[in-house]
């Protein structure tokens, strides 16, 4: 891919993101990044113009999420660097795959508290997971091939480029990598032979095992060996909040989600397992819930592209360090020949499991003054709009509600910002699934609070035919706070009411930005209202969902305490009895 | 908490010290000494780091270095197996009377003297950590009036196979 030609280091810039693949990126232009959007408006590549920069980073996450490939976003100096830091975050947390190009103040400036000037490589150094700062136009090329290989191997995350204005305007000559070599980024792919039979071992010696999978198997598109591995082992299976969609929802072996507001089988399972097959998620405090209680007896099978996880919350008997579709596709044949000498009979286990899946189902009741129930709104949606559309919440009760209620059946249909639980990340996050999937229905499931972070995407979306669909659930507050000072605070419900009912109005916010302003208030308008915006393709919808507000999410492992004291709902604990092990 | 000594290939990239800060700073590991230095790589520079953590907490340390970037390689030195240095200058206060004396521990402990004045010398001691404490112990009853110390720098003994040219 060498051509040498002569170019400025914005032509350069532009060049190298087309030689990466880039078919579309999110940004705003400005001072320091001007040069690079001169050959943007010549380029291939479509740029889209957001409202705020956060919404740029946001969106290349949804894209990224959505197709698996990088997410780009573009952005100027200072604070439009700055902008971008909470998208970056949240990115890196999740294992997004993204870039995010930003300009910076002329080189000879830097250093010198110069306008518009932000040291975005030091401030985002410990958000990323690698960052570069480009003063010389001639290394822009490597520059852009490094943060793409990073961003997209390995764990993927996200990487900054920072370019200086001088050396987007300076003259130079294009020369791109065809391959990228760091010495110090040597991704294991492939799992130690020794571990694979260590791993089987264990998993034919077990007679409690569960699979613990998270947001990795999808990172990994690794859904088909996942069931190759669940089929074989005939274990029960957990997916975790980054992994719903992983395995089928309606596969008669999956429990759920486990965590702080998983279902009482799945938190019951790991807590009660003999052996955990962790593939692809990270013990994080959300699942675990108090870690020294943690599934006291089990053994751990912890499989990550990530060495760094294997033992970081939980000691770990095998590590299987590697790619996991290349983990699984290692571990199965050997597992079958360690089953040929003796398969365990887990019926017992599975059987136990099951008997808590029918008696602790998820549930909710419908309001008694006749208000409309959150869950059963998102219930409908689900059904209605059915496993192939891509669910995209913020955070809070709705995005709890939404993990529970709608029904995953396939890789990449949940969107969600699970580690550093982002509040406003539904909206950009829809558009740039829309933009990534086309085809497919995106549905933004946010809450009164979320959206009024972000919403002025919708303006972006409605001028650049990206036609999203977002239900509010209106429940006038910060939901999951006040449901947290209705246990933990006496009801003390200290600004957390929004008083969000008309204020703003958010069918008419909706179309003064050019969308579709819908609203329903009791159950029986739910359908219509939800079939609809389905109708509606090309504009995007904006659903007002006025739901009762006293409504919470259960069930709860209160934070900071053990998994084994989950509650079904107010004071109301699981009876065990006869069913304990 | 146990004091362990990591040797640490790093890119000679603007920006790589405050990675490797930033990540000791937000993962709340103990830094007892640092030390960065050219190697025989002039792209390379080699850091030394004295850090006090659990042992079982140690690999996640090393984990988490390797998974910066412009982390090469991490190696742990035993301190039986490397060789460990650390520089010292020390200013002592000498009258007529004690000069002879502290003249005679510099000789004891095969330092130098490297700066003197009417009433004061300067040492400079190489050495590994206990030798250095042990000589300031010595020194201190005369009169320590500054002093100042390098981080540790280590090195494995002898040739290890693949390693090295």
């Amino acid at each position: 891919m060498t051509s040498n030609e002569n170019v400025t280091g914005a032509q350069s810039l532009v060049k190298s993101l087309e030689h990466a693949g880039v078919d579309v990126m999110f940004g705003i232009p400005g001072g320091a990044i001007l040069p690079a959007y001169d050959p943007i408006f010549d380029s291939k590549i479509r740029h889209i113009l957001v409202r705020h920069e956060q919404g740029a980073g946001h969106a290349a996450t949804g894209y990224a999420q959505v197709t698996g490939r990088v997410g780009v976003c573009i952005a100027t100096s200072g604070p439009g660097a700055t902008n971008l830091v909470t998208p970056l975050a949240d990115a890196q947390m999740d294992s997004v795959p993204m870039v995010a190009i930003t300009g910076q103040v002329n080189s000879s400036s830097i250093g010198t508290d110069a306008f518009q000037e932000a040291d975005i490589r030091g401030i985002t150094m410990p958000v990323t997971k690698h960052n570069f700062l480009v003063t010389n136009p001639k290394d822009i090329p490597h520059a852009i091939a490094s943060a793409f290989h990073i961003a997209s191997t390995g764990r993927p995350g996200a990487v900054l480029v920072d370019i200086s204005k001088d050396a987007l305007a300076a003259q130079t000559t294009f020369d791109y990598p065809a391959v990228v070599n760091l010495a110090g980024y040597k991704p294991k792919l492939d799992p130690n032979e020794n571990d694979i039979r260590d791993a089987a071992r264990l998993i034919a010696e077990s007679k409690q095992p569960v699979l613990y999978v998270g947001g990795g198997i999808i990172k990994a598109n690794a859904s088909k060996e996942l069931m190759k591995l669940a089929e074989l082992t005939g274990a029960p299976v957990v997916t975790t909040l980054m992994a719903l969609g992983a395995f089928p929802d309606s596969h008669p072996q999956h429990l759920g989600m486990p965590g702080m507001h998983g279902t009482v089988a799945a938190v019951t399972a790991l807590q009660k397992a003999d052996l955990l097959i962790t593939l692809g998620a990270r013990f994080d405090d959300r699942v675990t819930g108090k870690l020294s209680t943690f599934a006291p007896n089990a053994k751990v099978i912890h499989a990550d592209i990530d060495p760094a996880e294997i033992g970081k919350l939980r000691r770990v008997d095998v590590p299987l360090v590697g790619d996991l579709k290349n983990t699984i596709d290692a571990l199965l044949p050997v597992l079958k020949a360690e089953f040929k000498k003796g398969q365990p009979d887990i019926g017992g286990w599975v059987k136990q499991v099951q008997g808590w899946r029918e008696i602790y189902p998820l549930g909710y009741d419908h309001p008694s003054d006749g208000s409309l129930s959150p869950q059963y709104v998102i219930e409908r949606l689900g059904l209605i709009a059915g496993p192939e559309a891509i669910y995209v919440a913020g955070v809070g009760q709705h995005q709890m509600w939404a993990s529970q209620f709608v029904k995953y059946e396939r890789p990449r249909s949940w969107l969600n910002s699970g580690g550093l639980g982002t509040m406003g990340y539904a909206v950009p996050a829809a558009m740039g699934a829309k933009v990534g999937a086309p085809d497919r229905t995106v549905w933004a499931i946010d809450g009164d609070g979320c959206f009024q972070m972000t919403n002025q995407e919708l303006t972006t979306c409605a001028l650049n035919g990206i036609p999203v669909k977002i239900a509010i659930i209106n429940n006038e507050s910060l939901g999951m706070v006040r449901q947290w000072q209705s246990l933990f605070y006496n009801e003390r419900y200290s600004n957390t009411d929004l008083h969000s009912k008309r204020i703003p109005d958010f069918a008419k916010l909706g179309e003064a930005m050019g969308c579709v302003g819908l609203r329903a208030e009791s159950r029986d308008e739910v359908d219509a209202v939800i079939e609809k915006a389905m109708s509606i393709n090309d504009q995007p919808v904006v659903v007002d969902f006025s739901v009762h507000r006293d409504a919470m999410v259960w069930p709860m492992v209160a934070a900071g305490t053990s998994n084994d004291s989950i509650t079904l709902a107010r004071s109301l604990a699981p009876v065990w009895d006869s069913q304990e092990l | 908490m146990a004091t362990h000594t990591l040797s640490v290939l790093v890119e000679n990239s603007p920006g790589v010290l405050a990675r490797v800060a930033s990540l000791f700073s937000r993962r709340g590991y103990n830094i007892d000494s640092l030390a960065v230095g050219p190697t025989e790589d002039a792209n390379i520079s080699r850091m030394t780091i004295v850090i006090d953590v659990e042992d079982h907490a140690l690999d996640q340390v090393i984990a988490q270095l390797d998974k910066l970037i412009d982390v090469i390689n991490t190696d742990r030195l035993d301190p039986i197996t490397s060789v460990q240095r650390e520089l010292l200058l020390v200013k002592v206060t000498t009258t007529a009377e004690t000069r002879s004396q502290v003249l005679e521990t510099v000789q004891l402990f095969r330092a130098k003297v490297v700066d003197v004045a009417q009433d004061a010398v300067t040492i400079e001691a190489t050495g590994n950590a206990e030798k250095i404490q042990a000589l300031l112990r010595v020194l201190e009853p005369y009169g320590i009036k500054e002093l100042v110390q390098s981080g540790l720098v280590a090195m494995e003994r002898g040739l290890k196979p693949g390693k090295g040219k």
